[in-house]
């Protein structure tokens, strides 16, 4: 049997290779990038003829992939849990349509948020949704959930979450790999109007739905994921979701003394959730994100088990468990090695050297010198950094697209100047929508769209806005005289200046697009060149 | 027989190189493997961390816990001392000597050299020097995973294998280098006469 050194996202892609992938949907966030970045490599993905470039965003891919489905072929959307905000209408309306090809929506968590502004638990959506979702706890887990996904969305035409969190994501160990298996032939659904969400159809998809959802428990109470381990010590029973059990089994490596139950697959078992609170004292719930099984465990009345976890504050209500939290949980002695020596001070992330986005900053702050600060509204991305020092340039970052659209809302409040930051991947996700808000009322802003010509915060993937943006502006309606491209670089720093003094007093919708590549792709771009050119001096 | 190191620096050093050869030296020896990675926001020149456990037996966590690393690798002196809380009582922290300044309040450099060779395991190692004069200042990687191999259950041959596997596609020229630049760093550790307890 073949055996690879894979992440847990990596593990994803390779299942889903092996389970008879037919495309890839997803637009990069962290940490659920590796997942295409892995298919695009792949040589197998490529000779199959596998879709795997990125979307615009993730309302598109899980629509595009939701069209796959419907073509019965076998489709995989990937992104990170707030990209599931974006994608949720498709996502909740997917669970009423249903699937015809297997349809799996694999999303990446991020609690205590390392990479991102919230650490929202994606399994509330699964429930929302009313479709299953699996949780694999290890790497050769996700390897494995792949093709049982596929499985279970085919067998009962459903969606399937597969949700995973930041460790498992990026934590790479050895996966035994199975047979590979082919890819779907075209067949569209039986039912030509499956897909029809009026209302009459929907309820009766809805009907169906409901009636599945005994199924998808029982589902759940048979799955290879979800396991009830007893033992003899009833003092305590311990209820593991997803990455949770590694960190109790840390704490236990000759075998917990306590009965466990393992889940990896919600609905949520019942029966044996039942069983564990029926023969334990005390139920410890480990979660890896929000007390979600602990609440639906515990009920509104709270009355009946004696249940602790997040809710209680035996483990704490946010972040991202580990083996020291689980520990303190089940009330063993951990000893910490020395303390962090005092000297030493955080290091937080900085704006590459050379970067394009320094240069904008430094203009901006300077034609905003003599105003009032606090009219800066700004987006996500590398550009983002430019809240610390030594910039401090701008005084919002909230979700992808909200600098125009507050910049608007502000402007409406009278606040003018408004500033937009905005960088050129962030644009076409969903800058694009709200400019065309601020130009149908004219309204008085200025957007400075970043353009590094590549999605620079998670690793330099292709931007959908590649070459695009004065006519994605001018399509818009912004008018060309308030179009102007400039290059943020030093020598350029004083006439830039001017621009962005002269458009921020524009009494309507201007576009300033900040174009200079950045840095780290520059370096890649030209490395690859210079190799090229060696290859064909050699050859020559 | 198992080793729970943490890998420390700062983004855009190449901690994961090291990580990659003691890898896959496990891989080859058939020992199991978890090695948490650091992507995203925390690159841009931030604290990046890695954890890296290899043991003979099955692992669980991808994290290792506070007071178990039994080894602390950092490409860079301060960094090695945030992560002191997760070092074993025997444990050994192996830190390159040169400073990485890129915040303002970056402490004395001689206060952080005293903390680290105060500490009763360690080993402090200008990483950067030996590498310019046994290969070129890119191996200062290297040399530290040499520095670190005496604590580490493979023999330097293995370690030379790995490297031979990963910078061939480099050319041979590289993959000399790099083991000229693991050795230096063996070398450093053995005339200090160290030797895990
Ligand atoms: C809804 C959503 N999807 C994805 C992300 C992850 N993400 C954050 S910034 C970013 C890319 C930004 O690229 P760009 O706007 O071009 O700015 P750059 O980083 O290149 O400066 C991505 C994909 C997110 N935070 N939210
Ligand atoms: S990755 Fe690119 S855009 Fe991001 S900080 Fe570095 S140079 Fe700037």
């Amino acid at each position: 049997m073949k055996r690879m050194l894979l992440l847990g996202d990596e593990a994803i892609a390779q299942g889903a290779l092996d389970a008879g992938l037919s495309g890839v949907y997803a637009y990069p966030g962290t940490p659920s990038t590796e997942i295409t970045e892995y298919i695009q490599r792949s040589k197998e993905a490529h000779e199959r003829g596998v879709h795997s470039l990125w979307s615009a965003n993730e309302k598109t891919a899980m629509e595009a992939a939701l069209g796959m489905s419907y073509a019965g072929k076998r489709v995989m959307t990937c992104m990170k849990h707030v990209g599931l905000n974006v994608a949720a209408d498709g996502f909740i309306n997917a669970g009423i349509t249903g699937a015809n090809g297997g349809l799996l929506v694999v999303v990446a968590d991020d609690p205590s948020m390392h990479s991102s502004q919230n650490e929202q638990d994606s399994r509330f959506y699964g429930k929302f949704a009313l479709v299953p979702v699996l949780e694999p706890a290890n790497q050769q887990e996700c390897y494995l959930a792949t093709q049982y996904g596929f499985d279970l969305s085919e067998k009962y035409g459903t969606p399937v979450m597969i949700r995973i969190t930041t460790r498992l994501a990026h934590s790479r160990a050895g996966v035994e790999l199975g047979e590979p298996r082919a890819e779907n032939e075209l067949t569209l659904p039986a039912d030509k109007r499956q897909f029809v969400l009026l209302p009459s159809i929907a309820r009766r998809n809805y009907q169906s739905l409901l009636g599945k959802q005994a199924a998808f428990e029982e589902e759940s109470e048979q799955s290879p994921l979800n396991a009830y381990e007893d033992a003899d010590n009833r003092s305590l029973g311990i209820i593991a979701c997803g990455i949770g059990y590694n960190y109790l089994m840390e704490n236990y490596p000759d075998g917990c003394p306590h009965p466990v139950l393992k889940i990896g697959q919600y609905p949520v078992p019942r029966t044996m959730v039942k069983r564990m609170l029926d023969n334990c004292e005390r139920v410890l719930v480990l979660e890896e994100g929000a007390p979600m099984l602990e609440e639906q465990i515990r009920g509104l009345m709270d009355a009946t088990y004696n249940i602790s976890g997040r809710l209680d504050g035996v483990v704490p209500r946010a972040g991202e468990l580990n083996p020291n939290i689980v520990a303190q949980a089940l009330a063993m002695e951990i000893q910490p090695g020395m303390e962090k020596p005092q000297i030493v001070q955080p290091r937080p992330p900085e704006l590459c050297k050379g970067c394009p986005h320094i240069d904008s900053y430094n203009a901006l702050n300077e034609a905003l010198s003599d105003l009032e600060p606090g009219r800066v509204f700004s987006d996500i991305g590398c550009y983002t950094l430019g809240a610390l020092e030594p910039f401090n340039s701008i005084n919002t970052c909230v979700d992808m697209g909200a600098s125009i659209t507050m910049a608007k809302g502000a402007a409406d409040a009278g606040l003018f100047p408004a500033v937009a930051v905005i960088g050129d991947s962030t644009f076409t996700h969903s800058g694009m929508t709200g400019l065309l808000d601020a130009v149908i009322e004219n309204t008085p802003i200025t957007v400075m769209i970043v353009d590094n010509e590549t999605t620079g915060m998670t690793g330099g993937q292709t931007s959908s806005a590649r070459g695009k943006l004065e006519d994605i502006c001018k399509g818009i309606g912004v008018p060309e005289d308030h179009i102007i491209v400039v290059e943020p670089l030093r020598k350029n720093h004083e006439q830039n200046i001017d621009v962005i003094k002269r458009e921020l007093y524009h009494r309507g919708v201007s576009v300033i697009i900040e174009r200079r590549e950045c840095i780290q792709t520059a370096v890649v771009s030209i490395k690859l060149a210079k190799e090229a050119k060696a290859k064909k001096e050699e050859n020559a | 027989m198992k080793r729970d190191i943490i890998l420390a620096g700062v983004g855009g050093q190449g901690i994961l190189t090291i990580a990659t050869i003691i890898g896959l030296a496990a891989v080859e020896r058939g020992l199991q493997l978890k090695q948490a990675e650091v992507h995203g926001m925390s690159q841009r020149g931030g604290d990046v961390q890695s954890h890296l456990r290899i043991s003979d037996r099955q692992i669980h966590s991808d994290l290792i816990p506070e007071g178990r690393a039994d080894l602390i690798i950092s490409i860079e002196p301060m960094e090695s001392l945030r992560y002191t809380s997760f070092l074993a009582p025997d444990g050994w922290l192996i830190a390159n000597k040169k400073p990485f300044v890129n915040i303002p309040n970056y402490p004395d450099f001689e206060l952080v050299w005293k903390q680290i060779e105060e500490l009763p395991r360690s080993i402090l190692i200008d990483a950067d020097k030996l590498a310019r004069e046994v290969a070129t200042g890119r191996s200062m990687n290297i040399v530290i995973l040499g520095a670190s191999s005496p604590f580490l259950p493979f023999e330097l041959s293995e370690f030379e294998h790995a490297i031979e596997t990963i910078f061939s596609r480099k050319g041979e020229a590289v993959v000399t280098q790099n083991v000229a630049a693991l050795r230096a760093g063996r070398a450093f550790a053995e005339e200090r006469n160290l030797a895990m307890q």
